[in-house]
């Protein structure tokens, strides 16, 4: 997948009304409204209680699957592992065919190579019927490293074939005030993000909400990430705890809603660890579609970032296709 | 298919078991009434539900008479903890039949299930917890040491909140040791009737809570009874106004819980997202059958075209529809007549030059139907924006400060609730303590809990419910009681009904509804 257009910076810079300064962002970023965190939380509990059953929940079940970065960022990975995900990822069910395949598989930068190949032509845009290959970069889950690093880290997981990069804010940096900063990153990194033949490989920046604690700091983050050209803004590193949790994906959902109002651009989401059931990720759909629209649903522009989530969809899908209930060895570990 | 067209989800109506016919529940068992009886319907559909026994003014008599003899001999003489031990045991079958009894609400009142089920029920069952705890602690309930019970407690309730409003008053009275008769709206009279098979249920004493049900005439006999010690009524300020004359000059005490036009303000710096949520919330909730329904929205004018957008996307994600379905956002309105009620205002709205917006929804062809409604331009002296519609029905003002706010939300003759949106706590607290309204919900609205007294000032009546401050409507401090001349020949707590000579029935009453608060 091709990233979308940069933000246009003079688009971003009129939003912030002047430089990209720590001044101008912090006048901006503490103007926009606040969140009452009661009033989300029981918002989304309402979004949580919807009943999605039979023809729904069918379409349902698939669509999560299409949606999923299917995901390993382990110290252990090797060729091996990878290679197993991989499989998963192009045949999630082997007992049954019609399953469709996840959107992408999210590995670690050194990892990319072996999972270009392991793809083989099967490579390639989730909404074309290819599946992606995202790389982690800029020192994740941390993001404590020099900008040079993080920025050879992105550079190098692009080279490899990485057609999406999920990296990290500096939440340090934001935390103390130095928007600034954080957002001149995101901008080199989205440079850095560059193909030699003009093009830019998709951009997920991670904002660490278990990190940031507040919602005021999740939607703030949300707006700085956009601004400064991300092309999705996702939860969590799955390092973290909390990692996604409904309240905070739908407080960023309102953000990619105002910014779309405001712009007309779409930016996608990507909740990240922790969404471990059908049942949980089906609540997920129902936030998109009550909160942005029924189109956001697609791959371009929502994402689960999971792993053991597969395994549950496919035993509920299997479900509903035989009627009963099978057992935790009657879909495949990767 | 769409993904947001969501399947059907119905809620079954398996669990339900109900009759073809209920009669009156008086002195621990069934009977037949001696009224012309009627029909109950789902307003979803119009379909027949049960035939319903009307109480007449003999069958009145005997309710009285049954809780009279509860009162004297068992409940008023029975120690605070076991009457506690029969309130904790009425919370814990309403909770085993909590599904039944959100479907059979839905059913008869049209409100959409997910509301039942989650807000209507729990709180009942949270109602009897609350009060079954105080019951043995009364000496606590700020009105000295040992207060004496009331006596036999007349309660009329609306059609809005059927069992939750039964809950609401039948919960305090019983902790404090009155005996009660409760006549449900006429529209809603079946949770009501599944309550008295959990009295059964409960073993509780015969008598000790008598439901009888009827239409305005079994209301207005039942609070004109002169045997009755406690007159409490819930619904339109008409009726209640009608009730205040005629209890006036008797010993009976009132609590009065009438309607509303609360102001919902909403600053500038407000949470915006969550505001929308709770203007929705106010207005929208139980399809605007609420006494203390948000239905003045006061925005202030900088942010007034912003909150209308969002609000307009907002209800148009809105489900409106089959009661039962999970998906429900907006059931049915309770009654034709409700329902005609709430066309003529909004169509006055119209006239006076209030512009008139509604969410697009399919509306179903039989059943009781109004689609979600904001006005915008709206004055102060246009009538949408001071009589109350009971209805999903929102009229949007506008407001430039703090001081311009306050004075327009208390500019109403009601005084039950209000709203305040915004970030900033020390104006939310100074804003509140200048409103003149019962509640005053802050960055949220229509949030109950038992432990919470709820009343109004004004128009809305008066005396509290929930709380401490809810027992104080069924209690007298001791000795004081006796002090309020009881009439010729009222039993005393040692005294035997059978030897009192019963006083002349007062006056012709009003015709008293469990109408609309």
């Amino acid at each position: 997948m091709t990233g979308t257009q940069i933000v246009q910076r003079e688009q971003a810079l009129s939003v912030i009304g002047g430089e990209a300064t720590d001044a101008n962002l912090r006048r901006f970023l503490h103007g926009i409204p606040g969140v009452d965190a009661v009033g989300l939380e029981q918002r989304a509990a309402g979004l949580g209680t919807r009943s999605i059953k039979t023809t729904s929940k069918k379409w349902a079940l698939d669509r999560i699957i299409e949606l999923i970065d299917l995901t390993t960022l382990e110290g252990a990975d090797t060729r091996g592992k990878v290679r197993s995900l991989v499989a998963k990822a192009l045949t999630p069910d082997p007992s049954d065919l019609s399953t469709p395949r996840v959107a992408a598989v999210c590995v670690y930068g050194d990892m990319v190579p072996h999972a270009v190949e392991a793809l083989g032509s099967a490579h390639g845009d989730p909404d074309a019927g290819g599946i992606s290959v995202a790389a982690v970069a800029t020192a994740f889950p941390s993001g404590r490293s020099s900008r040079s690093i993080k920025l050879e880290d992105t550079s190098d997981a692009v080279s490899a074939g990485a057609d999406e990069i999920d990296m990290v804010i500096d939440r340090g940096a934001f935390l103390m005030g130095r928007y600034g900063d954080v957002y001149d990153e995101i901008v080199a990194v989205k440079e850095a993000c560059r193909r030699t033949d003009g093009t830019y490989a998709h951009l997920k920046v991670i904002l660490e909400t278990g990190e940031l604690n507040t919602y005021d700091n999740v939607r703030r983050a949300s707006w700085l990430a956009i601004l400064a050209g991300g092309d999705f803004i996702k939860t969590s590193t799955g390092k973290v705890a909390p990692a996604a949790t409904l309240p905070v994906t739908l407080s960023m959902l309102e953000v990619v809603r105002d910014w779309h109002k405001l712009t007309g651009q779409k930016i996608g989401v990507k909740p990240a660890g922790g969404i471990r059931t059908s049942k949980d990720a089906i609540k997920y759909l129902v936030t998109v579609a009550e909160t942005v629209g029924e189109e956001w649903l697609t791959p371009h522009l929502f994402r689960f970032g999971a792993s053991s989530l597969l395994n549950d969809v496919l035993l509920q899908r299997q479900k509903m296709t035989t009627g009963h209930y099978s057992g935790p060895d009657y879909v495949t570990i990767d | 298919m769409t993904f947001l067209d969501y399947a059907p989800a119905p809620e079954s109506r398996a669990v339900l078991n109900l009759r073809s016919d209920y009669g009156l529940f008086i002195d621990g068992e069934w009977r037949a009434g001696n009224g012309t009886p009627f029909q109950t319907i789902s307003p979803a559909t119009e379909e027949h539900i049960a035939t319903i026994a009307t109480a007449s003014e003999t069958d009145v008599d005997a309710a009285v008479a049954a809780a009279r003899r509860a009162h004297t001999k068992v409940w008023s003489r029975m120690s605070g903890s076991d009457r506690g031990k029969y309130l904790f045991r009425i919370a814990r079958l309403v909770q085993e039949r909590a599904r039944e009894l959100a479907v059979a609400e839905s059913l008869d009142n049209g409100k959409p299930i997910k509301e039942s089920r989650d807000v209507d029920v729990p709180l009942v069952a949270a109602w009897f917890f609350y009060y079954a705890g105080w019951a043995d602690k009364l000496d606590h309930a700020g009105l000295g040491a040992n207060p004496a019970s009331l006596g036999v407690a007349a309660q009329v309730i609306p059609w809005n909140f059927p069992l939750l409003m039964l809950a609401w008053k039948i919960a305090p009275a019983l902790a404090a040791g009155n005996t009660v008769v409760l006549k449900p709206a006429e529209t809603t009279p079946l949770t009501a009737l599944l309550f008295a098979e959990i009295v059964q249920q409960a073993d509780l004493p015969p008598g000790v809570v008598n439901i009888i049900t009827g239409a305005g005439d079994t209301g207005a006999a039942l609070v004109a009874h002169p045997d009755v010690d406690k007159v409490a009524f819930t619904g339109s300020t008409a009726v209640g106004r009608a009730i205040a004359k005629q209890v006036a000059g008797t010993p009976k005490k009132l609590t009065l819980e009438l309607g509303g036009k609360a102001a919902n303000i909403v600053f500038d710096d407000a949470p915006i997202d969550q505001a929308v949520e709770g203007i929705v919330n106010g207005i929208f909730f139980n399809q605007g059958h609420v006494c203390c329904a948000g239905s003045r929205l006061l925005v202030q004018e900088s942010i007034h075209d912003e909150v209308v957008d969002r609000l307009k996307d907002r209800l148009s994600t809105l489900r409106l529809g089959d009661p039962l379905d999970k998906n429900t956002d907006i059931g049915a309105i309770n009654s034709r007549e409700q329902l005609e009620r709430i066309r003529e205002l909004s169509d006055i709205g119209v006239q006076e030059g209030a512009e008139r917006w509604q969410a697009d929804c399919a509306i179903p062809e039989n059943g009781f139907w109004y689609a979600p409604t904001i006005f915008t331009n709206v004055s102060t002296s246009h009538r949408i924006a001071r009589d109350e519609i009971f209805g999903p029905v929102l009229s949007v003002l506008t407001f430039r400060t703090p001081a311009e706010a306050i004075a327009k939300a208390n500019n109403t003759p009601y005084g039950l609730s209000a709203g305040i949106w915004s970030d900033k706590g020390s104006r939310i607290l100074a804003v509140a303590d200048k409103l003149r309204a019962g509640v005053v919900w802050a960055n949220t609205f229509n949030r109950f809990d038992p432990a919470s007294p709820f009343g109004g000032y004004k128009e809305s009546g008066y005396g509290r419910e929930g709380g401490r401050h809810g027992l104080a409507a069924y209690l007298a401090p001791q000795g004081t009681r006796k002090a309020v001349a009881p009439p010729a020949g009222r039993p005393t707590d040692s005294g035997s009904l059978e030897n009192a000579t019963r006083p002349k029935r007062q006056g012709s009453p009003a015709a008293i509804k469990g109408a609309a608060k």
